[in-house]
C-alpha cells in the first residue's frame, strides 16, 4: 500500500475546518434516497438540504409523500433497505451518518438521535408494559441495573407529565389514552438525553387539546435540555407554534427555507402561498370555500421535468417546464427554489399576507 | 328509609389499621381489581364449561342421528354372521336394543354415560367401550406428541428464517417445499415412507413398518422405531403449514410501527426480531397449535390406519367400517371432548399471552 500521510492529514484538517465553519449539529446536504420497486424507481428524496442547531427547532412542512419522513428515517439509518440507494451527506456532530456502519449507527440511534412517530398506539409494542419498553431503551445503551433503569423510567414519565408514574410504569399501552401514550413515547425518546429529537408528525393522531399539551411539552423539554428538534408536520399551525427555522418540502426537495417569522410574513414560493391560503383564518372574512392547491402531488416515480411544482403552479412560465430551479438565497437566511423574479415574488408574498391583515 | 343510620355510619370514624392510611388503601385497591379480574375469568371458564357439556350432548345426538340416517351396514346382521337366519338376526337386534326407537336408545345410552360414566359395550367384541378407549389413548398420545414436537421444532424455525431471509433462494425453496408437503395426502405420503424406509418392505430397511407398534414400557427402542415414520408423515403437512403461518405473521409484524420504534431505539436487529417481532407474531400461532393438538388427540385416523397403529383413530375407522355404534360414539365423544377442551385452554391462555384480551 502507498502510505499517504500528507493526504489523510489534509482531509482531517479539512473536515475539522468544515465542522468548525458550520455551527449546525445536524446537517443534511444534497440527500437523495431512491427505492427500486416493481413499478419503477421511487425518487423519495431528491437533493434535500436541512440543518439544525443545538437548542433550535427546525420545522419541516409538506404534503404526504413530500419526502419528510423518509428524510428523517434516513438520518437514523432506518431506510437502509436492500432496494434503497442513498447518496448525499448527513453530518451529525462530525460523524458521517450516511456511511456509518450499522453497528455504530445503532449506538447513535436512540442514544444521540431519538425519534417519535405519528401514531403512539401502533408505535408502542402492544404486548409489553410501557415501563419495560423504556427500561429496554436505557439498558440498550447504558450498563445499568434494572432497578436503576426503572427508577430513571419513573423519573422520565414524571418529567413528561404522566400522573402517578410509579403505577403507570406497569401499564400496557392500550390502558393509556392517546396523549399519555405520546408522552410515553417522548419519555422513551428523551430518557437518554439525546442531542437531536426527530418528531415525525407527533400530534397528528391526537385530538386538538392534547396536541397543544404535547407541543408545550416538546418545547419545554427542548429548552430544558438544549435538544435540537426536527419537527416534521403538514400542519403549519404546529410550525407557527414551535419552529425557529422552517423548511418547506415538495417532491423530495427542500423548496423554501427561512426563519419562522420570515416565512409567515414574506413567503416567496408559490407552493408555500398555496399552503398558507388553504388554512382557514379566524381574522379574515369567511370565504365560501377554502382555497386549495389544485392538482395532486406528483408521482415520485415519474416526476414532471423542470420544476416539480409546475403542473400545479399558477405562476408557471416556460422556463419552469424545462429547467429545475436551484435553491438560492434571496435574502440572508431565506432560501427559495423558484424561477420567478425575486422582486415579483417578494411583492406577491407580501400582498398575500396583507390581504389577510 | 334509614337515612340517618346511614349518615351515622359514614360519620363514625373507622378504626384505622396500624400503618394504614394512603398506602394500604392503594394496595387494597390493587387487590380488589385483581380479584375482579380473576373472578370474571372464573365466571368465563364456568360459562364455557357449561357450553362445552351442551356441545358434547349435541355431538352425541348428531352421531346417533347420522348413524341411523346413513345406509351403513346393519349392526345386528354383521354381528350374527354370514349364514344367520332372519330370526337369529332379529333376536340379536333385540339383545342390542336396536329394535327400540332411536330416542329411547339415546336416552338409555346417555343415562348410562352420565350416571355410571359407562360408554356401553362394543357391538362387535362385546368389550366395554370405555376400557378399549383408555387402553388405546396412550397410543394416540404417542403418535400426537411426537408429531407436535417435530412440527414445532422444524416449522417455527423454518418460518422465522424464511421471514428474515424473505425472497431469498432459501425462502423460495422452503416455501415451495412446504406447498408440496401441504398438498401431499397422508395416505400417499405414508405409503411412500413405508416403501422407502420400513424394515419389511422398504428399499432402505431402517424403521419399523406397518403394524410394528409396541407400547413404550414394553420396548422403548422398538416403540421409537415404529413411530418415526408416522410422526414425520403426520407432521409433514403441519410443519409446512406452521412454517408458512409463522413466516406470514412475522413478515406482517416486521412492518408494524412498533418494530420501527424498536429499531429507532437502537436495538440489535436480532433483538428486534426475537423480542419484538416474534413475541407478537407467535401469539396466534400458539392458539392454532393448541387447537391442532386437541384435534390430534382425538385420533389421527389416516396416519393410524396407514401404519396400522392401534390408537383411537384406528379404532374409529374400524368401528365405522363395522357399524359399531357404541364404539363410534365413544371415539366421537372423545374427539369432541379434546377439541372443546383445547379451545377453552387456548382462550384462557390467550389472556395471559395478550394483555389486551379481557373476559
Amino acid at each position: 500500500m502507498t502510505p499517504e500521510p500528507p493526504d489523510s492529514d489534509n482531509a482531517a484538517a479539512k473536515s475539522r475546518e468544515t465542522s468548525k465553519s458550520s455551527s449546525a449539529l445536524l446537517e443534511i446536504r444534497d440527500l437523495r434516497v431512491h427505492f427500486r420497486t416493481r413499478d419503477g424507481v421511487v425518487h423519495a428524496v431528491e437533493g434535500a438540504q436541512l440543518s439544525v442547531e443545538r437548542g433550535q427547532t427546525l420545522g419541516v412542512v409538506g404534503e404526504s409523500g413530500s419526502g419528510k419522513s423518509v428524510t428523517a428515517m434516513t438520518v437514523i439509518g432506518l431506510t437502509r433497505f436492500p432496494n434503497a440507494t442513498i447518496s448525499g451527506e448527513i453530518e451529525f456532530d462530525g460523524i458521517d451518518l450516511i456511511n456509518l456502519p450499522d453497528n455504530q449507527m445503532r449506538r447513535v440511534r436512540g442514544r444521540r438521535i431519538a425519534m417519535i412517530f405519528q401514531d403512539p398506539l401502533s408505535s408502542l409494542h402492544p404486548l409489553y408494559k410501557v415501563g419495560w419498553q423504556i427500561v429496554e431503551a436505557i439498558q440498550t445503551h447504558e450498563e445499568v441495573s434494572t432497578s436503576e433503569a426503572r427508577a430513571r423510567t419513573i423519573e422520565a414519565l414524571r418529567e413528561v407529565g404522566i400522573p402517578s408514574p410509579e403505577k403507570r410504569i406497569d401499564s400496557y399501552p392500550h390502558e393509556l389514552s392517546g396523549g399519555m401514550r405520546q408522552r410515553v413515547m417522548i419519555a422513551m425518546a428523551l430518557v437518554l438525553k439525546p442531542d437531536v429529537l426527530i418528531a415525525d408528525e407527533p400530534t397528528t393522531a391526537l385530538d386538538v387539546t392534547v396536541q397543544a399539551q404535547i407541543l408545550d411539552l416538546i418545547r419545554r423539554l427542548k429548552d430544558e435540555y438544549g435538544t435540537a428538534v426536527v419537527m416534521i408536520t403538514h400542519d403549519l399551525g404546529v410550525i407557527a407554534e414551535l419552529a425557529d427555522e422552517v423548511a418547506v418540502m415538495y417532491a423530495g426537495r427542500v423548496m423554501e427555507k427561512a426563519p419562522r417569522e420570515v416565512l409567515f410574513t414574506s413567503p416567496e414560493l408559490p407552493y408555500t402561498w398555496g399552503l398558507m391560503r388553504s388554512i382557514p383564518r379566524l381574522d379574515a372574512p369567511r370565504p365560501d370555500r377554502l382555497d386549495s392547491i389544485s392538482g395532486l402531488p406528483p408521482s415520485l416515480i415519474n416526476l414532471p421535468p423542470g420544476c416539480p411544482f409546475h403542473p400545479r403552479c399558477p405562476y408557471v412560465m416556460d422556463v419552469c417546464l424545462k429547467k429545475e430551479p436551484e435553491l438560492k438565497q434571496s435574502e440572508p437566511g431565506h432560501l427559495v427554489s423558484c424561477h420567478l423574479d425575486v422582486k415579483e415574488r417578494q411583492q406577491i408574498g407580501r400582498d398575500l399576507q396583507t390581504l389577510y391583515r | 328509609m334509614s337515612q340517618p343510620i346511614n349518615n351515622e355510619a359514614t360519620n363514625t370514624p373507622r378504626p384505622s389499621r396500624p400503618g394504614g392510611g394512603l398506602r394500604s388503601s392503594v394496595a387494597g385497591y390493587a387487590r380488589t381489581t385483581k380479584g375482579v379480574l380473576f373472578s370474571s375469568m372464573f365466571r368465563y371458564i364456568v360459562r364455557r364449561l357449561i357450553w362445552g357439556v351442551l356441545m358434547l350432548l349435541v355431538v352425541s345426538a348428531l352421531t346417533f342421528v347420522i348413524f341411523y340416517l346413513l345406509p351403513a351396514g346393519d349392526p345386528a346382521a354383521i354381528r350374527a354372521g354370514r349364514y344367520a337366519t332372519p330370526a337369529r338376526i332379529e333376536q340379536i337386534r333385540h339383545q342390542l336394543g336396536l329394535d327400540r326407537p332411536v330416542y329411547y336408545q339415546y336416552w338409555v345410552y346417555m343415562k348410562a354415560l352420565v350416571v355410571h360414566f359407562d360408554f356401553g359395550t362394543s357391538f362387535k367384541t362385546n368389550l366395554p367401550v370405555r376400557g378399549e378407549i383408555f387402553r388405546r389413548l396412550p397410543v394416540t398420545f404417542s403418535v400426537a406428541i411426537g408429531a407436535v414436537i417435530i412440527w414445532v421444532a422444524i416449522g417455527i424455525p423454518v418460518g422465522i428464517i424464511s421471514a428474515i431471509k424473505s425472497r431469498s433462494w432459501l425462502d423460495r425453496v422452503t416455501m415451495g417445499g412446504s406447498l408440496v408437503a401441504i398438498s401431499a395426502p397422508v395416505y400417499w405420503l405414508g405409503l411412500i415412507a413405508l416403501f422407502l424406509f420400513s424394515k419389511d418392505v422398504g428399499v432402505i430397511k431402517v424403521f419399523g413398518g406397518s403394524g410394528s407398534y409396541v407400547p413404550f414400557f414394553q420396548d422403548p427402542a422398538a416403540w421409537f422405531s415404529s413411530l418415526i415414520l408416522p410422526w414425520f408423515v403426520l407432521a409433514a403437512a403441519f410443519t409446512a403449514f406452521y412454517a408458512r403461518m409463522v413466516r406470514g405473521n412475522l413478515i406482517e409484524t416486521m412492518n408494524e410501527d412498533f418494530i420501527r420504534t424498536a429499531r429507532a431505539k437502537g436495538l440489535s436487529e436480532r433483538r428486534v426480531v426475537f423480542r419484538h417481532g416474534l413475541r407478537a407474531a407467535l401469539t396466534p400461532v400458539v392458539t392454532m397449535a393448541g387447537l391442532d393438538i386437541g384435534t390430534l388427540l382425538g385420533g389421527a385416523v389416516l396416519t393410524e390406519t396407514v401404519f396400522n397403529i392401534p390408537g383411537i383413530g384406528r379404532l374409529a375407522y374400524d368401528s365405522i367400517i363395522g357399524s359399531d355404534l357404541p364404539m363410534i360414539q365413544g371415539t366421537v365423544l372423545l374427539g369432541a371432548f379434546f377439541i372443546i377442551s383445547a379451545n377453552l385452554i387456548v382462550d384462557v391462555l390467550y389472556a395471559f399471552l395478550d394483555p389486551r384480551v379481557r373476559y
